[in-house]
């Protein structure tokens, strides 16, 4: 394994994060993202493709020629994709009620083939199946802050809905923050998106040129 | 490890070869799947159309299948047909259920609405809308209870103006910021009673069941 645990991780979760580093799968991220728990219903149910398509993906890298690559990877998710659509709306129906919209979203989530292309098909299969976790859940984690952010300003909410998605044990993560509030429309509008976007991105930068900083001024005091 | 090299994995035969597996492996794959899963997606839906049918007639005490007692009446709102599940006690029809769709703000909205042998609204459900959020989509009734002030309407007790928004002189609230959405709605749905009015006898004139199943034929 070229790349221990630690740096996947990071990777996944912070210094390559799908959304705000990449800024990939933006058009899925814009359309449910209205509140937290759709943006971790989008994010759940995508990693679990990324991590299958991950592993299959790098099971096949070595038969898998060069210049047909991108056609084979796009059947591929595709397929799994298909099958964990049936597969929730046969036997987790309730689920598949609250997340069926999301899942044939998934086929067009270019961060799928993104990890695909630059991870597993590289890497061996233990490793890309820890990048499709790490990844998925960098993917989860920006769709739940944009999402709480939107709910928080949009409706005065946070994690509406949330029981429906995860059950009714998880009711008491339905927090109404501002009570009677009227709610802010542009939020949960499109426009909402794309400012509460461009603003994490642009903290998450500025967090990230901090962390470079002060360890660039650690290191020559360690050396 | 490596099944081929690479210099053999750059041969066009070899690139058809293995487009062509994975294609047939990833079809193999879906029509297992879909054999595996058609019978109990089947089942998943039949239930929820049930339950979306029940939601409606609430109230309503009946002892018969909805799904297997169903109707197609010509004419329809939004649609060119209706089907017309009905509520039956003792073989009685005692409600209808059907579906009706009118044109809100931003695109169709598709409610499911019962009516009782008297012509009076048992409860209306919107299905599906594109209406704005937080604005038009207290038609919802998860959203608001607006949806409820149709229960118990019929023609005999609201005359024709009155099936309105206040707006429009009528008896039914608009929302701040959003008329047309509940003129829609309330349009479709005074549809829908019309349509019931003028299919009366033909959806609750009590046929035995064996008459109704051989009609749905």
């Amino acid at each position: 394994m070229s790349q221990s645990l630690r740096t996947i991780f990071a990777n996944g979760l912070r210094d390559n994060n799908v959304i705000f580093v990449q800024s990939l799968a933006l058009c899925p991220t814009m359309a449910v993202t209205g509140t937290a728990t759709n943006g971790l219903g989008m994010g759940l149910a995508t990693t679990v493709v990324l991590i299958l398509s991950n592993f299959a993906i790098s099971l096949l890298r070595n038969i898998i020629s060069e210049a047909v690559r991108i056609p084979v990877f796009i059947i591929i998710i595709a397929t799994l994709v298909t099958l964990v659509d049936m597969a929730l709306n046969a036997w987790l129906h309730e689920l598949y009620k609250v997340l069926g919209l999301f899942i044939a979203l998934i086929v067009v989530n270019c961060a799928i083939l993104g990890r695909a292309e630059s991870f597993a098909s590289r890497e061996g299969p233990f490793a890309s199946l820890i990048d499709g976790v790490a990844s998925g859940l960098g993917f989860t984690l920006a769709l739940v802050v944009i999402g709480g952010a939107r709910e928080i300003i949009g409706s005065g909410t946070l994690f509406a809905g949330a029981s429906l998605l995860l059950g009714p044990a998880f009711s008491f993560m339905e927090l109404t923050l501002i009570e009677g509030y009227r709610g802010a429309l542009l939020m949960i509008l499109p426009p909402g998106g794309f400012l509460v976007l461009g603003l994490l991105m642009g903290v998450w930068r500025r967090l990230e040129a901090r962390r470079t900083a002060a360890a660039a001024a650690i290191e020559p005091a360690a050396a | 490890m490596h099944l081929f090299d690479s210099a053999q994995r750059k041969r066009v035969p070899y690139q058809g070869a293995l487009l062509g597996a994975t294609a047939l492996l990833a079809s193999a794959t879906l029509g297992f799947a879909y054999l595996q899963t058609a019978p109990l997606i089947k089942q998943q839906a039949a239930a929820d159309l049930t339950a979306s049918l029940k939601a409606v007639i609430p109230g309503i005490d009946y002892d018969n299948d909805l799904l297997s007692d169903q109707i197609v009446v010509a004419g329809g709102v939004g649609s060119a047909t209706t089907t017309v599940y009905r509520a039956r006690r003792k073989g009685e029809v005692v409600a209808a259920v059907y579906q009706v769709s009118g044109k809100g703000y931003g695109g169709d909205i598709t409610a499911v609405m019962g009516l009782d042998n008297n012509g009076h609204i048992t409860a209306v459900r919107v299905v599906s809308h594109k209406e704005t959020p937080g604005l038009g989509d207290k038609i919802e009734a998860a959203k608001s209870s607006w949806i409820t002030s149709f229960i118990g309407k019929g023609l005999d007790n609201l005359d024709e103006k009155g099936w309105h928004v206040r707006k429009d002189g009528g008896q039914f609230d608009q929302f701040s910021g959003a008329t047309i959405t509940p003129r829609g709605l309330v349009a479709a749905i005074k549809g829908g009673v019309d349509l019931g009015a003028a299919h009366h006898q033909e959806i609750f004139t009590p046929a035995t069941m064996q008459l109704t199943k051989e009609r749905a034929k």
